[in-house]
């Protein structure tokens, strides 16, 4: 399947995109600065330098634990957050250097689909309308068009047509999560970027909801960036993985690799501690540690504190990114001459 | 084997709403045994919570325990009252919960709270309250126990707070702990990390386990033995590796299908149609027919029987799949 990725025409490229987000001293700081003390606002860098491409038709999945940054990407990658610095290319093409058809073809070919049906549906508005309205606005279809375009989208995500008229409160989880991929499919996206978009579903929703993308893919030639912190997911959906922690992607590669031969350490304690319906009965390994705070994140490789590899380089260099092989990148210093030297 | 430390048997607990009557549990049935890890497995709202709280003597109006008993290390607690269960909980028997603010009291210091736990259930000094919750912390992997005493909840990270929630627990060594979706809401190294300190500290005191999740590779992992749920029944249960190598409900065959990782990868998942039951309206027969594809027509006619093997093998299905298809 990614033999044949890396043959079909790039769709969305990606370079050097950093995303900060700086928040305000709270009222708590400000009082204590009142009194003196010296509390600035704080920087969370939660998107730090990451290169990234998808294919048409590809799934590439983006994991790590919570606060990682992997929502803030998709966002960027779906046009919905500016970067703070690196560039969007859609087919080529640099976004921030778009005439306004282009950047329009951009805008509707790239399509979200959020972390939590419920609050990303309006309550009062029938989900006919919830799904028909944009492409009525973009002009995809007319208004006397509209009901039988929804009803098509309707069907082919699985949903009886004759529930246009139902508000979303009146649909069961699984039916709100496909509301939300026909709202999406309606504007003829060529690419999803999917938040977690399965994380709130039973298992056997969540598997009727990931056969729904894979028949998606195979009839429309969709691609995916599919946004998890389930590695089971992540494993049966996606082609690449690429795998974040604090804002930067530590290692990625085609997703069979990875899962058979994790190059980084981190990768490694995620794979391990991981369960896993054959594993029984088992001792759990553990990383050490907390998650550190993306405020304040650890010098030099930002999961020294918690490796059991970590060197003296590692708590004051930023591991490279090294090529392992075609397509497959890691960044630590194990695999760039060894963690005992400070260079 | 030992006798159980609990022993659940053929408990229903309704709720009287003005739509009528939830049948959340109706007639469940099991043991656990001392030191034993039991994975209660279910999609949502088939009743696991339903039966912890039950165990717990946690039922509000309009809810009720309608029949059946549950005897901890052989006495009823089915009848009991409120001042008589709380003489139980914490001592005996104690739960921890999804979100462990349910534990703890986001206005009091970890301390207070730790030391109130401890002064619920026994007369001891100010001193020596201290020191028990400074070993309980310690007990559950919190560095530097003395100094975060004197923390609010607010301070710690969702994996601390559970930390504490579990210490708390842990601290009048009970016979049985029911967890409820307690990691859940965790990231996964966090989630391994005290799924080994609890899996430590059970072993260590001789504590057993009721393990409620969602999450059968979890299960896979931490349980001797596990009972799926669905609609308010226990559909099967047994040893962890019968049940999950060998299921014979549909419906457990069914779970084990849909969960991603183990198909091959880009393959459809086999899937269940459809979704679960509102428990208001069950069908007349085996809840799960609509969705079975073994159904067959006396599926319809009325509650399959519990069909019962040996090692506590049981399950409550007409047409169970074959072991050819199971595996
Ligand atoms: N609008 C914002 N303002 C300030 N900080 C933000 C904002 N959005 C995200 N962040 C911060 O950026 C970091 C990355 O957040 P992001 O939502 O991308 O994480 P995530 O990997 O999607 O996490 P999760 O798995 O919990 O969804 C976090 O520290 C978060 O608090
Ligand atoms: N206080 C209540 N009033 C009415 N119905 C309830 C109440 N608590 C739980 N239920 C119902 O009981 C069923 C089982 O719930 P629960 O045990 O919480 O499920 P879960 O398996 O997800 O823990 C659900 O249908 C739920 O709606
Ligand atoms: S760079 Fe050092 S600390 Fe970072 S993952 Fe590699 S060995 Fe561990
Ligand atoms: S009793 Fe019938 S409907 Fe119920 S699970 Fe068994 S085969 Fe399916
Ligand atoms: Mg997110
Ligand atoms: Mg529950």
């Amino acid at each position: 399947m990614a033999a044949q990725t890396t043959q079909r025409p790039e769709l969305l490229r990606i370079e050097g995109i950093s995303k900060r987000f700086v928040k305000p001293v709270d009222l708590a700081g400000r009082i204590a600065n009142m009194m003196g003390a010296s509390n600035r606002e704080a920087v969370v860098h939660a998107v730090d330098g990451v290169d990234l491409s998808v294919a048409e038709g590809e799934v590439v999945a983006l994991v790590g634990e919570s606060g990682c940054g992997k929502s803030t990407l998709g966002r960027v990658i779906a046009g919905i957050h500016e970067p703070t610095e690196g560039r969007v290319f859609w087919r080529g093409q640099d976004i921030a250097r778009m005439d306004s058809a282009a950047r329009q073809a951009f805008t509707l070919g790239a399509q979200m689909i959020f972390q939590d049906p419920m609050s990303s549906l309006n309550p009062r508005i029938r989900a006919g309308e919830i799904v028909g309205e944009a492409p009525r606005v973009h002009g995809l279809v007319d208004a006397a068009g509209q009901a039988e375009y929804v009803s098509t989208l309707f069907r082919q995500v699985g949903l009886d047509p004759d529930y246009r008229r139902r508000f979303p409160h009146q649909f069961s989880g699984g039916q709100r999560a496909r509301i939300g991929i026909a709202r999406a499919l309606a504007v003829k996206p060529k690419l999803l970027v999917c938040d977690e978009s399965v994380a709130a579903l039973d298992v056997s929703i969540q598997a009727q909801v990931l056969n729904l993308f894979m028949d998606l893919r195979e009839a429309l030639g969709l691609a995916y960036v599919f946004i998890s912190h389930d590695l089971g997911v992540v494993r049966h959906i996606s082609d690449r993985t690429f795998i974040m922690y604090l804002g930067r992607v530590i290692e990625s590669g085609r997703t069979d690799e990875i899962f058979r031969e994790p190059a980084h350490p981190y990768t490694r304690a995620l794979l391990d501690n991981v369960p896993r319906l054959d594993a029984r009965k088992r001792s759990f390994s553990t990383v050490k540690g907390e998650i550190p705070s993306p405020l304040h994140p650890p010098p030099g490789c930002h999961f020294h504190p918690r490796c059991p590899m970590a060197g003296p380089r590692c708590a004051v260099e930023v591991p490279r990114r090294t090529t392992l092989a075609e397509g497959r990148i890691v960044a630590c210093h194990l695999a760039d001459g060894g963690v005992a030297a400070a260079a | 084997m030992a006798e159980p430390v609990l022993a659940v048997d053929n408990l229903a607990t309704h709720f009287f709403t003005r739509d009528g009557v939830v049948k959340s549990v109706d007639g469940v049935s099991f043991t656990v045994a001392p030191g034993e890890v039991l994975g209660l497995v279910g999609e949502s709202g088939s009743g696991k919570s339903v039966t912890g709280f039950s165990i717990m003597g946690l039922i509000d109006p309009p809810g009720r325990i309608v029949s059946g008993s549950i005897r901890l290390k052989g006495e009823e607690l089915v009848g009991r009252t409120e001042a008589e269960m709380r003489a139980v909980r914490g001592r005996s028997l104690a739960m921890i919960f999804q979100d462990p603010m349910m534990t703890l009291n986001p206005v009091l210091r970890i301390d207070t709270q730790m030391m109130e736990a401890v002064h619920a259930h026994e007369k001891v000094s100010e001193k020596a309250a201290r020191d028990r919750a400074v070993q309980a912390l310690a007990q559950v992997g919190i560095p530097s126990p003395e100094e975060r005493l004197s923390a609010y909840p607010h301070q710690f990270s969702g994996g601390m707070r559970q930390r504490v929630a579990i210490a708390i627990a842990l601290i009048h060594r009970p016979a049985l702990i029911i967890a409820d979706e307690p990691t859940t809401a965790l990231d996964v190294t966090i989630q391994s990390q005290i799924l080994a300190e609890v899996q430590k500290l059970c072993a260590e005191s001789g504590t057993a386990l009721v393990w409620i999740t969602h999450d059968l590779a979890v299960v896979a992992g931490l349980a001797d033995r596990v009972a799926v749920m669905y609609a308010g029944r226990i559909v099967e249960q047994g040893l962890v590796d019968d049940v999950l190598d060998r299921p014979l409900h549909p419906y457990t065959h069914g779970l084990i299908g849909s969960v991603p990782g183990e198909a091959m990868p880009g393959k459809r998942l086999m899937q269940i149609p459809g979704s679960t039951p509102s428990l208001g309206r069950l069908p007349p027969g085996c809840a799960f027919e609509p969705r079975c594809s073994r159904a067959v027509e006396t599926c319809r006619a009325g509650a399959p029987p519990l069909a019962q093997g040996s090692q506590g093998r049981a399950y409550r299905c007409i047409n169970p799949v074959p072991a050819e298809e199971a595996a």
